[in-house]
């Protein structure tokens, strides 16, 4: 649509940033143009995000040079980047819901009058002006709460315009949007485009940048890719720069497993964001659950543990239909469901290697509910050994262990229901190579003793290096099931952008 | 090659603490807050010594010493109670109310024309049925526990006095407990065998069963407690009940003690019983603590009431003493955890 030769107004080049010992970016650049919308894709955690807080001066690059309009510049904070006309619209909206529309844009700005009086007819008229250009349904002196999330995002926007955005910056805009509220804010984002601002648009949904974006620049695991211009980025070849990754002897797979019995079945399982889904789940079997972050993986497997109640559907276990409505009933049938969020939803950092190995098999160690000591103990030593955890003993405190430790612990407690169906969810996210190894392993060692595992995993190369066959979600749906030469990163991709090709 | 390195060095350092050398930090690591315990004995001692008359103190004897833990008796069995309840990241405010009713309900039985020998039932019931009640509002409405105790410290306030018609309760003939407060066993009061008891009793609960464990894990990481199959709820429920329990139980034991009851019993007792439980080390967020802990931090509070007023410094000043010494010590007790994660 609008010219590509636009006037380069921001560039970066070279960006370097470590946290801790985890390199996020290297050498990455990005050249905005004026009059653009530039999409920038990759996987999650390619750097897409970190990127862009360097930009609004949220974080600092440990290398590298931000120009604006050729000229190299610092930005230290949030408000340098405003200075410099750079605005960042966050994924979670950050609207004081007690405070107006016309108050919310002048946040931190308000115009003044003699001793400090905050000019309120001003900053209602010159916000009423701007929403009027966005084409807004809403008064300035409307209270924030009332709004919904796309009239919240647009008084992000019009926040933007007042400090006389250049660059704005907007970070999957659509996650919460229905498709109407997504029309209207594709208009708004032409229209912007059209007066010259230049927009940086991070999505995954790959309609979404055929449609907007006059050029995509492609990230992967913290290193620029590439640029395409606008024809050149159809979504096979987007997709293909995304993962564009080697596969190491890693993953250990050679070893061919007959399933066995069907462990779980799960039809019509639905609720809250989830739309029913089924499938099932045979004995022997490592089942990869594939799909963007927020497509409700999480979601579905907290439905079939109890921990959230399903709203429809039902769940057979070994072929008999059983109730889960609490995380109690899924552990006595011999479902386990080790969370994602492990320091918030799986450990008790605060407590021993012992309490959080045994904490779910207390009443089988006790009489009476009297705790049986030597008992846990040999139960915590022998799961110690049999994961190579590399903690001081049953006695030691799990906060102080590193992130591979904590997860081996958590597994274990899990491992010690001696479960029939294990669902992992991101089991390796966090964790150093040698863990994720032994993570690995431990998932083959419980395949071969017939457990069913489930493995909702976002890092591609895992989920195709360790499962059978994986299930792919996009949106709250289940998608497909890809196994066997179907099964490749591309089309786990495709099916989880709810992209056609490819 | 690397890694193995790596571990050996890993192992080594995890065997640091088993060589010589005592530091500060590691002591109070090991013992936690007694070492103030004892260095505030001694200090005391030499105080009483200086200021009195004749050169001797009368601190540090038998008779005080038993003095102090009988005073300290009833603050420990609140303390109790209440570690129970901030050991799952909850408070308990309404300890000095809940003892006032069961005082006073306890009194009222007690009467010639009602049912003396009922009593220590009464007592003992009123406070659990009592702790019951919050922890019902707590566990199933969901309701915040500073909230729904502030109020029911404030509800049962003024039930207490309403049950006491506003007056006294007195009553000089109570032969089915009056050995609770007045009464000895091996030399020993029995309100400070009760509060022992108490202390073991909660120490067997929390340290030897499957509901000790739970109350730690539900202080600390209720989500995670959920997801092992733990009833948060019937957790909540129980150690609410228990401080209840342990308040009807301070309500005998202040009744049997004075013979008599009213609705001002109690008041300002569940600060006392607060400080206890953060000056023995317990963490308010949770799922950090020990009851002895606690029963060190109830023994410092006694300790610094007794001999503030034996040195004859007046109440004024006794209150700022004690407020100064709680937040120094709960000072030392985040540099001690700093010193010992580092």
């Amino acid at each position: 649509m609008s010219d590509s030769t636009g006037e380069v107004v921001l560039e970066m080049e070279n960006i370097d940033k470590r946290f801790g010992a985890a390199q996020v970016l290297k050498g990455v650049k990005l050249c905005i143009r004026s009059g653009e919308v530039h999409a920038l894709m990759g996987e999650n955690g390619a750097g897409k995000s970190t990127l862009m807080k360097i930009l609004a001066g949220v974080y600092q690059p440990d290398g590298g040079e931000i120009r604006v309009d050729g000229k190299p510049v610092r930005i230290g904070d949030p408000a340098a980047a405003r200075r410099h006309g750079i605005n960042l619209i966050y994924q979670e909206l950050s609207v004081a819901p007690n405070l107006t529309v016309a108050e919310n844009v002048f946040m931190g700005a308000e115009p003044r009058r003699a001793f400090g009086i905050v000019d309120v007819p001003a900053m209602n008229r010159r916000t009423a002006e701007v929403l009027a250009t966005l084409g807004a349904r809403f008064a300035p002196d409307t209270p924030a709460s009332e709004l919904s999330i796309a009239d919240q995002q647009q008084v992000e926007i019009a926040r933007a315009l007042i400090h006389k955005s250049r660059v704005l910056i907007m970070d999957e805009p659509t996650a919460a949007l229905s498709d109407r509220e997504t029309d209207r804010l594709f208009e708004v984002v032409r229209q912007l485009r059209a007066e010259g601002i230049a927009i940086i648009y991070i999505s995954h949904r790959m309609a979404e940048v055929r449609l907007l974006a006059d050029r995509v620049t492609v990230l992967r695991d913290g290193s620029y890719v590439g640029e395409l211009e606008r024809e050149q980025a159809v979504p096979a070849r987007v997709v293909q720069m995304m993962v564009g990754r080697e596969l190491g002897g890693f993953y250990e797979h050679d070893k061919v497993r007959t399933p066995g019995a069907i462990r779980l079945r799960v039809a019509g399982v639905g609720g809250g964001k989830v739309r029913p889904a089924s499938f099932e789940l045979r004995a022997g079997e490592v089942v990869g659950l594939a799909g963007l972050v927020g497509a409700g993986r999480t979601e579905l497997a907290r439905l079939i543990f109890g921990a959230d109640r399903a709203s429809a559907g039902s769940v057979e276990v070994d072929g008999k239909r059983v109730d889960i409505g609490n995380p109690g009933a899924a552990i006595r049938l011999g479902v386990a469901y080790v969370p994602e969020d492990r320091k918030g939803q799986g450990l008790f950092l605060q407590l021993s290697a012992l309490a959080n190995t045994t904490m779910n098999v207390l009443g089988r160690h006790s009489r009476w509910g009297v705790l049986q000591h030597t008992a846990l103990n040999g139960v915590t030593r022998k799961a110690i050994d049999r994961l190579a955890v590399k903690v001081s003993g049953p006695a030691g405190i799990v906060g102080g262990l590193s992130g591979g430790n904590q997860q081996k612990l958590l597994l274990a407690r899990w491992l010690e229901i001696g479960p029939r169906v294990l669902i992992l969810d991101e089991p390796t996210r966090g964790v150093d190579i040698g863990a994720k190894h032994e993570i690995y392993r431990i998932i083959h060692e419980l395949a071969d003793a017939v457990v069913a595992v489930l493995c909702i995993s976002s890092e591609l190369p895992e989920v195709i290096g360790i499962c059978d066959r994986v299930l792919v979600m996009c949106e709250g749906s289940l998608m497909g099931c890809l196994a066997g030469d179907a099964l490749t990163q591309e089309n786990i991709m495709a099916l989880a952008t709810h992209a056609q090709a490819a | 090659m690397n890694v193995k390195a790596l571990n050996l060095k890993s192992l080594n350092s995890k065997a640091d603490p088993a060589k010589p050398g005592i530091t500060a930090a590691r002591v109070f690591g090991a013992l936690g807050m007694l070492p103030v315990l004892v260095l505030l004995y001694i200090g005391f001692y030499f105080l009483t010594q200086q200021f009195s008359d004749d050169g001797i103190s009368n601190f540090a004897t038998v008779d005080n010493t038993m003095n102090i833990l009988r005073q300290t008796s009833i603050n420990l069995v609140l303390a109790a109670g209440m570690t129970f309840v901030i050991l799952t990241a909850g408070i308990d405010l309404s300890v000095g109310s809940m003892l006032a009713v069961s005082a006073v309900l306890g009194m009222l039985v007690s009467l010639p024309d009602s049912f003396p020998s009922l009593s220590l039932p009464v007592f003992l019931l009123a406070g659990t049925a009592l702790g019951l009640l919050n922890g019902a509002l707590i566990a199933y409405l969901r309701i915040n526990p500073f909230v729904v105790t502030l109020g029911t410290m404030t509800a049962l306030r003024g039930a207490a006095y309403l049950f006491a018609d506003g007056t006294t309760v007195l009553n000089r003939d109570i032969p089915s407990f009056e050995w609770i407060g007045n009464g000895d066993f091996l030399g020993l009061p029995w309100l400070v065998w009760l509060a022992a008891a108490v202390v073991v009793a909660s120490w067997f609960i929390l340290r030897r069963t499957v509901l000790g464990m739970h109350i730690y894990a539900v202080g600390g990481n209720p989500q995670a407690a959920r997801l092992t199959g733990i009833k948060v709820p019937l957790v909540l429920l129980f150690v609410y009940a228990m401080s209840g329990l342990c308040a009807g139980l301070g309500g005998a034991m202040s009744a049997s003690r004075l013979y008599g009851a009213n609705g001002n019993w109690g008041t300002g007792y569940e600060l006392d019983a607060i400080a206890a439980v953060v000056l023995g080390g317990t963490s308010l967020m949770g799922g950090v603590g020990s009851i002895w802990g606690t029963a060190i931090g109830a023994l410092i509070i006694g300790l610094m009431n007794n001999g503030l007023t034996i040195l004859g410094l007046s109440s004024f000043w006794q209150y700022v003493a004690k407020g100064v010494v709680i937040v120094l010590a709960v000072m030392l007790d985040k540099w001690r955890h700093q010193s010992s994660t580092n």
